[in-house]
């Protein structure tokens, strides 16, 4: 089991390396100089050199990589190329700690309801109760999120006015106000994701509940319920687990859509935003840190997997 | 004495479509108290189905139509699955037949085990798991405080079905129905298994229902038998009454279709001609009718009645069991013809020598850490030769590395090292080097012929391909279709076969194909690969008669892998046996048969469950697994195991090669002389058992 952590560790260290190549070449290739860009077009040919020297940009490509990245490592993430020069840090880690409450809050509402719908479709199969659940998740699932996340706005904020129609983030919110503030939006993404996790849900449940182990339970007596928790989902809902991995990285850095249908200050909207501007030291930063919690996330369901399954734990 | 369980005119249907189909018709059967009840049958007659009806455990698409099941005389149908559920696992246990499917992956033995104590009897969680490890002592684990930590995945087949028979045993139930829980055994860990049956059914005041194919097991372990064929009872008795005289043909058919290891290798086995009925066409008199050797007009007309023979509880359903019984009827069960095979030549078709082959490679952390990677040694060091129009019969048990041998023959394994001669040309280790040639005199048939045809295929375009791809001189394309028309009559089947799909094929026709694809390029050697292991009793007589057919005709050889050795003394001139990865004994059949043997060999052969009820298997038994080949043990490999160790020198050094005469070789520190002494004895001790 050590073993088995130590190798998805450095596996985790690998992957983040690589990608920072990967980001860091790509930047490079976006069109246009950044020094005229930030300068504008009628900037001197030695302010601009000027500037390209305090960002370092003169220096050989390579080197700005080893720079950047021990920089990045160091916890010096640079400068924003936007007026003013503010440092890319915090202003990454306040977005990133707003889409972190949303990403929770989706988890939160997605992951139980679409658990217990997969299980009712599974035990029901081809009933008309199993072709309405597979029927209602899928077809939500295939209308975009500024269609859905505009129906809630309607009636839920601007008819009925229960939720506020756009999220104003401040410092001093409470509990209650950030409940009120991500509701919709997270309800937006569920409805992305509960296809997907319900279906893969239905599918392991039924894989298992065929296999003779599930007999062996029903032959000793055992109790419906009980077979099912115990028994079955113990084991189908293994797969489930890798799903909810990859939608975790999708919530952090991909719900842009949902980000801009509510006026929500995430992670996803300000890397947006730094593609638009070509801010380099934003969006190099924005991206290695949604990669890192897509890795993070990916890692924790390998570990949880090896902890809920013993045939890989005890290789 | 009042039976246990007793069903009474039990019918059974399955959903088809819309209708419903009948699997189960019309069945009796009671079990009493310490009875071991066998139910026997091939595949598709029911059996395991009945078993499961006696629990009133049925398939979701699934009915009792007629009939009742009653336990201890209360009926069990109609009862309500709360109800049910105090008697399952209570008073009705099942030990199913793939012990590793049947535990649940994710947790331990013990949990397992202690579920079912602490749902019946109320036990605390700390004595229910007291409870699983006193039960895993009395399957005879050892040391059970550590197994009942472990995960099923951790244990051995064999230990597996030990814990689900601790688990079946642990409510001490009135009846345990054990599903075929050896079909996916080894012979050696089968026995230790029906050696548990015996002692623990019997201790535990239990009574039992063995479902088996395996008419040596059912001779070996029950006291009564119901022999089952498409859904209906044929004959039910005592077993000694049974195998002394079966009175109903399809029973005698049965019995006369097992090979046996005292018949010489120049006679054929009877064969049941036909196949059994799919469960939509059952023919509405006498099921058995169309196959039967013996059937008059009335017996397509008018169903027997199962009937009672004289007192003695013995029924059978035929309309000429009388005849049968008073012998006025003989029925043509003894072996059909001789097959006249040629002396062998004594050139030699295959030598393979000094074959290795090792699994595994090298892991990153391996590197890192700069230790030596854990090879699995499949193959050390084998040899083997096969002389013209002869055959070398490979045995040992899963894990000995012979199905791994003949693939590196065949080359679909790449041996690391070894020289290989065919037709006394050297050959190469690789696929791709081989030329055309040896490919067409070096072809394989594999143990699972649903694996082995691809299912868009039709037989035709199956059987074409090595005539098209290997013929030397090219074939035109008449001769290629008059050349399918006489493979299909070679092995048995009408030319319109040749347009049928796999899928339209029993398990035994496609074996047949896989064999005719084998032989279409008329080749030297065929290496066939446990070829009747998924195939039944009465398919598997049909497959051997028609290899022994086609080595006469076409002058081949076979190297035959089995781990049955009835089959193997059936075909096999040459015997080697093997045992992780090493050939550690080898002579004609007849030699290795008899004693001196190699005491793995002896081992196995005390395994083979006989099928006759008056002779007992022999009495030794191999404690513990067969070790991993990752780790083989230093000097001789087998002394972990071996009942007739004789001290250090077993651990310390490799066992030399003595020679017995006549090509009779024995790899083993204890000189042939004393072997000779050692088991004969045993052999007298083990006749003197059978007379009593």
């Amino acid at each position: 089991m050590l073993q088995f952590l130590i190798r998805r560790i450095l596996l985790l260290v690998v992957t983040m390396l690589i990608t920072s190549v990967i980001i860091f070449a790509l930047t490079q290739l976006l069109p246009g100089d950044v020094a005229r860009l930030i300068l504008g077009r009628d900037a001197s040919e030695t302010a601009l050199n000027a500037l390209r020297e305090e960002f370092g940009l003169d220096e050989p490509v390579p080197v700005q990589y080893v720079n950047w990245l021990g920089g990045f490592i160091t916890g010096d993430w640079g400068r924003s190329y936007s007026s003013g020069n503010p440092p890319v840090r915090p202003l990454i880690l306040d977005r990133l700690s707003n889409s972190l409450r949303l990403m929770l809050m989706t988890l939160i509402i997605s992951i139980p309801l679409s658990i217990l719908l997969g299980v009712i479709a599974a035990l029901r199969e081809n009933t008309w109760i199993d072709n309405t659940i597979s029927l209602v998740s899928l077809s939500v699932v295939g209308l975009p999120e500024f269609v859905t996340g505009l129906v809630l706005v309607n009636v839920f904020a601007l008819g009925l006015g229960w939720f506020p129609a756009t999220s104003l983030v401040s410092s001093n919110h409470q509990l209650g106000d950030w409940l009120r503030i991500l509701f919709l939006p997270a309800i937006t993404a569920t409805f992305v994701l509960l296809g997907y996790v319900s279906r893969m849900t239905r599918a392991g449940v039924l894989e298992e509940i065929r296999k003779p182990y599930v007999r062996t339970a029903r032959l000793k007596g055992l109790p419906q319920w009980k077979i099912i928790v115990k028994h079955v989902l113990r084991n189908g809902l293994l797969p489930t687990i890798t799903v909810i991995a990859i939608s975790i990285g999708w919530l952090i850095g991909g719900v842009v859509v949902i980000e801009s249908v509510f006026n929500f200050p995430g992670l996803g909207a300000l890397l947006v935003e730094a593609v638009k501007q070509k801010n380099l030291p934003l969006l190099q930063a924005c991206v290695m840190v949604v990669i890192f919690f897509f890795a993070i996330a990916n890692l924790v369901a390998d570990l949880l997997y090896a902890v809920l399954n013993p045939r890989i734990r005890l290789q | 004495m009042t039976p246990v369980i007793q069903a009474s005119q039990l019918s059974i249907d399955y959903k088809l479509g819309k209708g419903w189909a009948n699997v189960i018709n019309d069945v009796t059967l009671g079990v009493e108290p310490l009875e071991i009840h066998g139910l026997v049958g091939e595949s598709g007659s029911g059996k395991s189905t009945l078993a499961l009806a006696l629990m009133n455990y049925l398939a979701d698409n699934a009915r009792i139509s007629n009939g009742e099941v009653l336990l201890d005389g209360s009926n069990l149908i109609g009862k309500s699955a709360d109800e049910m559920r105090k008697i399952w696992g209570h008073d009705l246990n099942l030990v199913p037949q793939d012990p590793l499917a049947s535990l649940n992956p994710s947790y331990t033995i013990g949990n397992q085990i202690a579920e079912i104590t602490r749902l019946h009897e109320g036990l605390p969680r700390r004595e229910a798991w007291n409870r699983a490890v006193e039960m895993l002592r009395q399957v005879k684990i050892a040391d059970p405080e550590d197994v009942v930590k472990r995960y099923p995945h951790q244990l051995s087949g064999g230990m597996q079905q030990r814990v689900t028979i601790a688990m079946a045993l642990s409510t001490q139930p009135r009846l345990l129905v054990l599903d075929e829980p050896t079909t996916a055994l080894d012979v050696t860990t089968q026995a230790i298994i029906l050696d548990l049956f015996r002692e623990l059914i019997h201790d535990n005041q239990a009574a039992a229902v063995y479902v088996s194919h395996d008419l040596g097991t059912v001779a070996q372990l029950c006291d009564r038998v119901t022999v089952l064929y498409a859904g209906e009872v044929m004959e039910t008795a005592d077993v000694h009454e049974l195998f002394a005289q079966p009175l109903h043909p399809y029973t005698a058919g049965l019995l006369a279709s097992l090979p046996r290891l005292t018949e010489g290798t120049e006679t054929r086995l009877f064969t049941i001609e036909g196949i059994a009925p799919s469960l939509t066409e059952r023919p509405p008199a006498c099921v058995f009718e169309p196959r039967c050797p013996v059937a008059l007009d009335i017996c397509a007309q008018e169903k027997p009645p199962l009937e009672a023979v004289d007192g003695t509880g013995r029924r059978v359903r035929c309309h000429r069991w009388q005849e049968i019984r008073s012998g006025e009827l003989e029925m043509q069960i003894m072996p059909q013809g001789e097959v006249t095979s040629a002396p062998p030549r004594r050139n030699q078709i295959l030598k393979a020598e000094h074959i290795n082959k090792r699994f595994g490679e090298v892991t990153l952390f391996d590197r890192l850490l700069r230790r030596d990677p854990s090879y699995v040694h499949a193959v050390d060091d084998a040899s083997v030769s096969i002389q013209a129009r002869s055959t070398l019969g490979l045995v040992g048990e899963s894990g000995s590395g012979k199905t791994t041998l003949a693939r590196c023959i065949v080359a679909l394994n790449e041996a690391d090292s070894g020289d290989i001669e065919l037709c006394e040309m050297h050959i190469s280790n690789k696929l791709k080097e081989r030329s055309q040639e040896t490919l067409r005199n070096l072809r394989m048939v594999f143990q699972n012929p649903n694996d082995a045809l691809n299912p868009y295929q039709p037989v035709r375009q199956a059987l074409e391909r090595p005539l098209r791809l290997l013929s030397d001189p090219k074939l035109s394309e008449q001769e290629i279709s008059q050349r399918v028309v006489d493979l299909l009559e070679a092995v048995r089947l009408t030319p319109e076969y040749a347009h049928r799909y796999p899928s339209e094929l029993s398990g035994g026709e496609k074996q047949r194909i896989a064999i005719a694809r084998a032989f279409a390029a008329n080749p030297a050697l065929v290496v066939a690969d446990e070829p009747t292991s998924s195939l039944d009793v009465s398919v598997q007589a049909v497959i051997l008669n028609l290899l022994k057919d086609l080595r006469a005709q076409h002058g081949a050889s076979y190297l035959l892998i089995s781990h049955d050795l009835d089959v193997i003394a059936y075909l096999a001139d040459w015997i080697a046996v093997m045992y992780l990865g090493e050939i550690v004994e080898e002579g004609e059949t007849m030699d290795v048969y008899d004693p001196p043997w190699h005491p793995y060999t002896e081992a196995l052969l005390s395994a083979i469950p006989i099928p006759d009820p008056t002779q007992r298997q022999g009495a030794i038994r191999l404690e513990g697994e067969i070790p991993s080949a990752r780790n083989i043990p230093h000097g001789c490999r087998f002394h972990t195991r071996c009942p007739r160790k004789i001290g250090d020198i077993c651990e310390q050094q490799e066992p030399p090669w003595r020679d017995a005469g006549n090509g009779h070789f024995i790899r083993c520190h204890i000189p042939i002389d004393e072997l000779i002494e050692l088991q004969s004895g045993a052999t007298n001790a083990q006749a003197n058992e059978g007379n009593r």
